[in-house]
Formats: C-alpha cells, structure tokens, sequence
C-alpha cells in the first residue's frame, strides 16, 4: 500500500532532528507539524516568526498573526517576530537545520521545479527559491508520480528551476529516496511497495 | 521635528508623482499600509511602479490601485490572490518582476543601507539569475542583485512616538521594516502615538531617522484566510 498524504507527512516528520529550526511548506509540508511528538522543534514562519503555535481557537484569530501561507495561527511561550530581510538572514545564513517542501518535478542530480509551468497561470516562488539556497537539508514530499502516471522523478527538470543541486532526500508517495552521486538510491520502501516498483516508477538514474 | 499629519492624503500631499516607484510593508493582507493606499487610489497618480511582496486582493491593499489601473509594475514574489491582477497580468496591461522573497527584501533593505548590490545564492541556476552579474566567492557561484532605492515608502506600524520611532506587533513586521528603510521618503500610518519618551528605548523597532511624516488612523485589518480549530480538539 503506497502512503497516503497523512502518512507521507508523518514519514517526512521523521526527518526533523531534535533542537533545530525547521521551516515547512505550503502542502503536504503543513501536515508534517501534527507529528512532531516530543521533539523539540520550532517552526520557522518565513513572513517573520520562529516559534509557530497551533491555528487559533474560533473568535481568536488576530489579523497581525499569520503564517506564510496567510493563515491565522497563534504563538508560543518560545515565539520570537523580526522583519523580513532577518527572516531570509536566517534562511539564507544557514541557521534553518531543515526545510520541507513540495514539488512538481526533482532531478536526479537533485535539481527542483515547483513554482511554475510555462503557459499556466504564475503565481511566484515566494520564499522557495531561498530555503533551498540556504537551508542545511531540503527535503520534497510529492506524490511519485503525475495523474498520468508518469514520473515526476526525472534524469532533468522540463520546468523551469526553483534551485540546482540542492535536494537531499525525496519522500514520495512509494518510498524514500536519497540524492547521491549518480542519481537516486532508495533509502525505505513503504509498506507492500517493492523497490522494482519504484523503480519502475522512476525515470531518475536509480543508483544501487 | 514635526512629522505628525492629520490624514493619509495630507501626509502624501507633494509626494505622489506619475510614474513613480513606490515600496511597500505588508505581507499578505497583514501590516499593509491601507489608509496609504486608498489615499494613493484617490490621488488618481498613475504608472505606478510598486515594490511590494503581494499584490492584495480584489477590493483591498495594492488591489484597489490594480482594480483603477494605477499600477504599471509589480516587484514581487507571490502574486496569487487577486483575479484582477491575473487578468491585467495575462493580457500584459500589468508588468511583474518576480523576485524571491529573501532577495526582495534585502534588495530594499540594502537600498536604504547603501548598498548597491550585493550577491546571494538564491535563484543561482534559475531564470531569476539570467542576464544578471554571477561571481564566484569560496568555490561556490552567486548572482549580483541591485538595491532598490524607491521614490517613497510606505510603511505600517503599530505604535510610533512623536519622533517617529517605530514599534511594530506580531507578523504585522514583515516587509514593513525594509520597506521603510528604502523610501527617499518613508510615511508611515500607525494605530497609536504615544509621547515622546514613552517608550522603551530598548523595544523599539525601527529608529524614527527612517520616517519623515507619520498619521494615525483606524484599521480594518482584513483577515486573508481565517483558519481555526475547535475548543474539543485542544
């Protein structure tokens, strides 16, 4: 049984190292908060907040409280705001321990397409571009494959590039896989998934 | 040192040109200078160039100036919330330059610092970095991007003192902070002044030499996306 989105989520929480800083994207990513259990994480906001507590109880919703995806949240004993330009400091800087992001595309070389297709209605990158330029460890949660059942795990990116080199590991829908010299190497299966179906699933080099 | 206006258009009285750039604070629909805005929407200036991380919605923020056709530019990163902006932006009316959101930012925040330019990893490899300026630095490639230096800021805050010394609340901070270091003149619209002297030299955000005229009002402060959980699931 491949993951479902949930699952994936949880599988990707997995991730996220005790006593870091750790920015989620918009998605699948959002989920990945619900299974932090015990470890001590604090969410990084990059619209200017580390520290992102749950949405608000119905009738607390504060207009000058909200994530990056302009959602109403809350705060923590932890939470900390700052402008902008300090945001992406952190981001950029490198003191962001993990990011987890979705995709449209990732190549084998570890390359990342997820803010626009060509002809399509452009919406921007937002802060994708510099999370993964500078965050210690990019991880991309996406379904293996599109609605048409081709892979959306490729030799190159057909879409235009959100960064070059910069994906570390891919949670999909089938399993976990790691960008190394090569192409790509599976690291887990999920549960009933062979690693012959991921191959088979994959248009990426799958390295041994 | 009197920077205190009564209103929002005579604070931007003499300020407001045709073809103008113009940044400004808010992300979202959160720390938007509104009463700002719809000032500029009466003013009737046009070809307007804004450096502003989103593009409001239909009836309110820089979609109200979109919805009379003062907009010539957009300098942004995410635009996605406003029909009336993909309707001017795929007919080609609306030009927009995206900008990664970290980019964006420390371009106004540098513009104001005088820094001319200054090279980041971000959008290295993408089509953000072709036909700009690439350098090497420690065997790894960065793109040079320019400071921008806009004609006027406009900015929200929370409270400010008679000088102009800034306090901002919650996530309300956002751009606010480099857009209104950026403005050769920065107006700020605020919900409170207190006097001078007031408040905690040590809690203040952003130091009133980056403000020049300073009004208070009263804010709507639009909710983009009300998300909530129920008391049972605490």
């Amino acid at each position: 049984m491949p993951w479902e989105r949930e699952q994936m989520a949880e599988r990707a929480a997995q991730e996220l190292e005790d006593g870091t800083y750790v920015n989620l994207g918009i998605g699948i990513p959002t989920l990945v908060a619900n299974y932090i259990g015990d470890k001590d994480i604090t969410l990084q906001s990059e619209n200017g907040m580390l520290g992102m507590g749950p949405f608000p109880y119905e009738g607390e919703e504060d207009p000058d409280l909200i994530n990056a995806g302009k959602q109403t949240i809350t705060e923590l004993d932890r939470t900390v705001y700052f402008d902008s330009a300090t945001s992406f400091a952190m981001i950029r800087g490198g003191k962001i321990a993990c990011a987890i992001l979705g995709a449209m595309e990732v190549a084998e070389n570890g390359d990342l397409a997820n803010w626009m297709i060509p002809g399509k209605l452009v919406k921007g990158m937002g802060g994708a571009m510099d999370l993964v330029a500078g965050v210690q460890k990019v991880v991309v949660v996406m379904d293996h494959q599109n609605k048409k059942g081709d892979s959306k795990l490729l030799k190159e990116c057909s879409l235009p590039l959100t960064g070059t080199g910069v994906v570390n590991r891919i949670i999909t829908n089938l399993g976990v896989l790691d960008v190394v010299e090569g192409g790509l190497k599976i690291v887990e299966t999920a549960p009933g998934v062979t690693e012959d179906q991921i191959r088979e699933a994959t248009e990426a080099t799958v390295v041994n | 040192m009197q920077k205190i206006y009564d209103d929002a258009d005579a604070a931007l009285d003499g300020l407001l040109k045709n073809d103008m750039l113009i940044a400004s604070g808010g992300f979202g629909l959160c720390g938007i200078p509104e009463l700002l805005l719809a000032a500029i929407e009466r003013s009737k200036v046009t070809g307007l160039t804004f450096a502003s991380n989103n593009a409001g919605v239909d009836d309110f923020g820089i979609g109200i100036l979109l919805a009379s056709k003062q907009v010539k530019k957009m300098m942004s990163s995410y635009v996605g919330e406003n029909a009336e902006f993909m309707r001017q932006f795929l007919e080609n009316e609306l030009e927009v330059e995206f900008n990664p959101q970290g980019t964006l930012a420390e371009r106004m925040r540098a513009g104001g610092a005088g820094i001319a330019g200054f090279y980041t990893k971000t959008g290295v490899g993408t089509q953000i970095a072709e036909g700009k300026e690439t350098k090497e630095f420690d065997g790894e490639t960065y793109v040079l991007e320019r400071g921008i230096k806009a004609d006027l800021a406009i900015v929200k805050a929370w409270k400010a003192d008679e000088t102009g010394n800034l306090v901002f609340r919650k996530t309300a901070r956002n751009f606010n902070v480099p857009a209104a270091m950026c403005g050769k003149t920065c107006v700020v619209e605020v919900e409170e002044i207190v006097p001078t002297g007031s408040l905690d030299p040590d809690h203040i955000h952003l130091p009133g030499v980056f403000v020049h005229r300073l009004i208070k009002g009263t804010h709507e402060k639009r909710i983009e996306k009300t998300t909530t959980r129920k008391k049972e699931d605490a």
